[in-house]
């Protein structure tokens, strides 16, 4: 995977993660290229397209897109799992997740991926493994605190 | 897990992200950026030193404010300090903050490397991990030059947690990525394969791409991983949806792990021991088994899960293209999911359908499916998956089906996107003319893509249906009628025009006795379109004008008068000016057969790639069309050409001035077709200068494609040659130095070749073209016999044909460090061949490496430590095999003596190479 962007219906620019290097004006450019040609599309169009000479391979759950580019070899289903097994990592980890939380809760968001994928490879697929391993992160955690319940991000 | 664990709540961050959100406008938020950087700039310079909490905090607000797209140009020293934190929140966003906003800060690279270097050796498996996601995450070559021997070290080492392990693989993936050349082969690669076995699932699916990749690269070292992939997808295919465990995804046992080994063993042939190809073969069946299975869920997770694994498997399967049996179920699979309701699934069916149409196993099962492409293509809401139904139609195209698919190919572009337009142009013009039985067809299908669609039509489609037409005398009445026709129409495209003008100015007079399309009624038609078109189209036009009157001497003084206009010999702009002046005189001084020889109708052109064919790849990129393709198609067709010349020269390719009279430019400098009465020309500058004469004429020919091959005084036997994979064509060009003609000229080779002019006539040339392919390695040239009669004497002549193996080399850059490498893989001694010998030339280094290059090889500079030497590397391509081979060759002024080394993968090919340069220098 080259790189993974989630968005909003918006156009809002949530998490942006990059396997390989660019330049911050690349993948500026890039982001809103992306962002445009996927909201363009309508809901029933299938999930993958040609862009460049990558393969876009686009979910969208609730308000939020996700948006991942792969490589010519590189297998579309199996990165569209990639995408709902974040989405349910993050719904496990936020108790269902949505749009806000990603955004009040940016960093964990980046760290759930960091356990989850890894320089663009899947690194552990087993959602307990992963879920441990960020409980145990947050255990070395003094302070907690609790969010409020925002309205859900599953599947539409 | 308890819902409170959600992190330590930076209150200041909430606060900060609600303000922003809050903003009405882009201005009210930079505002309040503007506002929080200055607050945390006083902060971070302030006296008070900041503790870990409020450090964290800014920083964590620093890299908010960049992840909004601003730009932060400070606070980089302060994450730099949160890394060596013992607490582990602080150090968390540390390094986040340096995984997202790296700065190539030489002091900052330092302080970080040292950082990261601490965490590595403390043992702590979490510090471990948040380490190694830094290094992945940034990637740099300072850190690959930094960690790319300590890494493999963690990942092997027997202590080791599963969980450092897995960072480890993907961090050495990563570096090895940015920098190949700093991450060593060593003793660990070996147990990084064994890694295929280990018993915690999530190392494996981490270890797996790491080793992909390494395999890719180095495919010897890593072979044995094949039949540990092969055994460990067996056992999981096999296993039940529970043994899993938290593997398995929606009753799919561990669906990323399955893809991954079906992608490694994608990077080699297919496995040569039995009972390893056997249990695969098993397996991949059992996948399009299960593919029949109802399913065990609903839910669309689970068909996902399934279908990527049952889709890799295919790709393998094509991979192989060994397997027909299950080649033709993988098609049939495929077949049930182009109707399938899921719009993914259809896509890539299609997607999937493309590669396996150019097997020759299951081309033809691809063919049963074609009524549901074109109705994809019709009825798909979706463009790119109508894109895909397009791609696939191109692709099963065949003599069988080529019109019906050119038909509904061209029905389609009335409706089709604009985006993809272009590409559908080029793509029914290389099938018209790939499998046109009949050329009236091929003339009608380019007309009509020209009416649908010319916008959309590049020059180079319509240039291609001159070349046809000028090629081919039996269609040139139908192309002039026609055409004709379609000019009669009120509002035609300029495309039609240009086209319509160079076939009348060239054959109008085929159907100039119909009194319909008399000389005057064509020239009218045309004139009457001059004015809206632009100015190349134009001078096209006056082009054809001028051809007229020779072609009609009744036009002479109706086209005159144009000429003479003050629009045309007056016309401000230059081109056009000058070619009314120019036509305007010559018409009115020239005696007619003067005229007659100049505006001679065009001469065949030579035949060459065909130039949409080359637009189409460069459209697609390299790979996307295969290079022979247009030429198989014609084999089976017949030759589409007259002539026997491969352009690739570009000064062959039409002018794009429209000038394709080419009165002005004089002929195309290869055209060395050989035109009636044309001197014998000496193409081969080379030839004359002839100062190595020791060589024999054959081992000339060993670093260079071109030259005299023979002389004597009554004939001259010239070579031009090309090579490309493991192709080749060579151009014989036969010279009768003498004032008497040939008789009865033939030409035998110990392989088959076209036949080539019986006759040549005094003074004349004739040239004939050999087409070969390099099948295997070989070490004897093909034998060429000659036999004519000169006077009433039978001469006979026997050549060896200069085809060497090193022809089929294609160029292999590297960089040292890999040369010796892969020159140490070639060390079984029967993969060297040496020879010392003595030159028999004066030891010039600019010459010796005009010569190396020559062979074919890339020569490597820098490469060896002895910049005396020469070192090169390249591979063969042969169908059966390509064989890589690398050179060395070490000069010794002093001695006048060489040694030369060749080390190539197969133990004939080093020695026919050793044999073939040691004459060489």
């Amino acid at each position: 995977m080259q790189f993974m962007l989630l968005f909003s219906r918006q156009g809002k620019l949530r998490l942006q993660k990059w396997y390989v290097p660019l330049s911050d004006k690349e993948k500026k450019k890039i982001t809103r290229e992306l962002v445009q040609t996927v909201l363009a599309r309508k809901p029933k169009m299938c999930s993958f397209l040609e862009w460049r000479d990558l393969k876009i391979v686009y979910k969208r759950y609730a308000s939020l897109y996700f948006c991942c580019a792969i490589e010519d070899q590189d297998n579309e289903l199996i990165t569209l799992e990639i995408i709902h097994r974040y989405v349910e990592l993050l719904d496990k980890y936020f108790g269902s997740v949505c749009e806000l939380d990603i955004i009040f809760n940016f960093e964990k968001a980046y760290f759930i991926l960091d356990e989850f994928l890894l320089g663009g490879e899947a690194q552990e697929t087993s959602k307990k493994n992963v879920l441990k391993a960020i409980e145990q992160a947050d255990l070395l955690q003094e302070n907690f605190s609790s969010q409020s319940p925002h309205n859900c991000l599953s599947t539409p | 897990m308890p819902a409170v664990s959600k992190g330590d709540g930076m209150r200041g961050l909430a606060v900060f992200i609600s303000d922003i959100r809050n903003c009405k406008s882009k201005e009210a938020e930079i505002k309040r950026i503007n506002k929080e950087l200055a607050n945390i700039r006083s902060k971070f310079k302030g006296d008070k030193a900041l503790d870990g909490y409020s450090k964290k905090k800014y920083v964590c607000k620093l890299l908010f404010i960049f992840l909004l797209g601003h730009d932060i140009d400070f606070g980089h020293m302060e994450a730099v300090n949160l890394l060596s934190s013992n607490k582990y929140t602080e150090k968390q966003i540390g390094y986040l903050f340096i995984s997202v906003l790296v700065n190539s800060n030489s002091e900052l690279i330092r302080l970080i490397n040292n950082a990261i270097k601490n965490d590595l050796s403390s043992r702590n498996p979490t510090f471990m991990c948040l380490a190694l996601h830094c290094i992945a995450n940034v990637g740099s070559r300072e850190m690959a030059e930094a960690f790319a021997g300590e890494i493999p070290r963690i990942l092997v080492a027997g202590d080791t947690m599963d969980s450092v392990k897995q960072s480890a693989a993907l961090c050495l993936l990563r570096l090895y990525k940015t920098s190949p050349d700093l991450v060593l082969m060593g003793e660990w690669t070996s147990r990084v394969v064994h890694l295929l076995n280990d018993q915690h699932m999530g190392v494996v699916t981490a270890a797996i791409s790491l080793i992909t990749c390494l395999s890719q690269k180095n495919p010897d070292e890593f072979k044995t991983c094949v039949s540990l992939a092969v055994s460990r997808l067996s056992r999981i295919v096999s296993s039940a949806s529970t043994d899993l465990q938290d593997y398995t995804y929606y009753f799919v046992p561990a669906p990323w792990l399955s893809c991954k080994l079906l992608r490694l063993l994608q990077c080699y042939p297919p496995p040569e021991d039995g009972a390893v190809k056997g249990r695969l073969v098993e397996c991949l069946e059992t996948i399009l088994n299960k593919a029949q299975e109802p399913p065990k869920s609903k839910k669309v997770q689970h068909s996902n899960a399934k279908n990527a694994i049952l889709f890799e498997a295919i790709s393998l399967i094509i991979h192989y293209d060994s397997e027909p049996n299950l080649l033709v179920r993988a098609c049939n699979q495929l077949g049930q999911f182009l109707q399938h309701r899921e719009t993914n699934l259809r896509y890539l069916a299609l997607e999937s359908m493309c590669t396996l149409a150019s097997s020759e196993f299951s081309h033809e099962a691809v063919k049963t499916h074609i009524e549901t492409v074109i109705n994809a293509l019709k009825t798909e809401r979706d463009v790119s998956v109508r894109q895909r139904a397009a791609d696939l139609l191109y692709a099963m195209c065949d003599r069988s089906n080529a019109k019906q698919i050119v038909a509904e190919m061209l029905s389609y572009l009335e409706t089709a996107d604009y985006s993809i337009r272009e590409e559908m142009v080029l793509k029914v013009a290389i099938l018209a003319e790939k499998y046109a039985v009949d050329y009236s067809w091929y003339v009608d299908t380019i007309l009509n893509l020209i009416r649908i669609a010319g916008d959309y039509v590049s020059e180079e489609v319509w240039y291609r249906v001159i070349q046809i037409v000028i090629n081919r005398d039996d269609v040139q009445g139908y192309a002039a009628k026609t055409v004709f026709e379609a000019l009669q129409a009120p509002a035609c495209h300029e495309n039609m025009v240009k086209v319509g003008g160079y076939i009348l100015g060239e054959f109008g007079n085929l159907i100039a006795g119909d009194p319909r399309s008399s000389p005057l009624v064509q020239f009218n038609l045309l004139h009457s379109k001059f004015h809206l078109c632009s100015v190349p189209t134009r001078a096209l036009l006056l082009s054809a004008y001028i051809k007229f009157i020779n072609l009609f001497p009744e036009t002479k003084s109706t086209i005159q008068e144009v000429l003479r206009s003050d629009s045309q010999i007056r016309n401000s702009d230059v081109e056009l000016q000058q070619r009314a002046v120019e036509y305007l005189k010559l018409s009115s001084i020239a005696s007619t057969d003067v005229l007659a020889t100049v505006l001679e109708e065009m001469p065949p052109f030579p035949e060459r790639e065909s130039s949409i064919l080359a637009k189409l790849k460069k459209k697609k990129g390299p790979g996307a069309v295969s290079v022979n393709e247009l030429e198989e198609g014609k084999r089976e067709g017949g030759e589409l050409n007259g002539g026997g010349e491969r352009g690739g020269d570009s000064s062959s390719t039409p002018s794009p001035s429209a000038d394709l009279l080419g009165l002005r430019a004089g002929p195309p400098v290869t055209a060395a077709a050989p035109s009636a009465g044309s001197l014998l020309v000496d193409v081969f500058s080379e030839a004359g200068v002839n100062d190595d004469g020791f060589l024999s004429e054959f081992s000339r020919f060993v670093c260079k494609n071109n030259g005299v091959l023979f002389e004597n005084q009554l004939l001259q036997i010239g070579i031009k040659s090309e090579y490309r994979q493991n192709l080749g064509r060579m151009y014989l060009f036969y010279g009768n130095k003498t004032s008497v003609q040939f008789v009865t000229f033939t030409t035998t080779l110990n392989v088959q070749a076209k036949p080539v002019e019986p006759l040549i006539e005094g003074g004349a040339q004739v040239q004939q073209v050999i087409n070969i392919e390099c099948l295997t390695d070989f070490s004897d040239a093909p034998l060429l016999n000659i036999k004519f009669r000169y006077g009433g004497a039978l001469q006979n002549l026997t050549l060896k044909l200069p085809v060497t193996i090193n022809k089929f080399f294609q160029p292999t850059e590297m960089a040292s460090h890999d040369f010796f490498q892969r020159w140490k893989q070639l060390s079984l001694p029967q993969q060297e061949a040496q020879k010392i010998f003595k030159a028999n030339h004066a030891m010039d280094t600019e010459v010796l490496k005009a010569k190396l290059l020559g062979l074919g090889m890339a020569l490597l500079e820098n490469v060896d430590p002895n910049p005396e030497n020469f070192v090169c590397a390249g591979v063969i391509q042969t169908k059966a095999q390509q064989v890589g081979s690398l050179l060395r060759l070490e000069p010794n002024a002093q001695a006048q003596m060489y040694r030369l080394t060749v080390r190539s993968s197969k133990d004939t090919v080093s020695k026919r190479l050793c044999e073939l340069l040691a004459e060489q220098f």
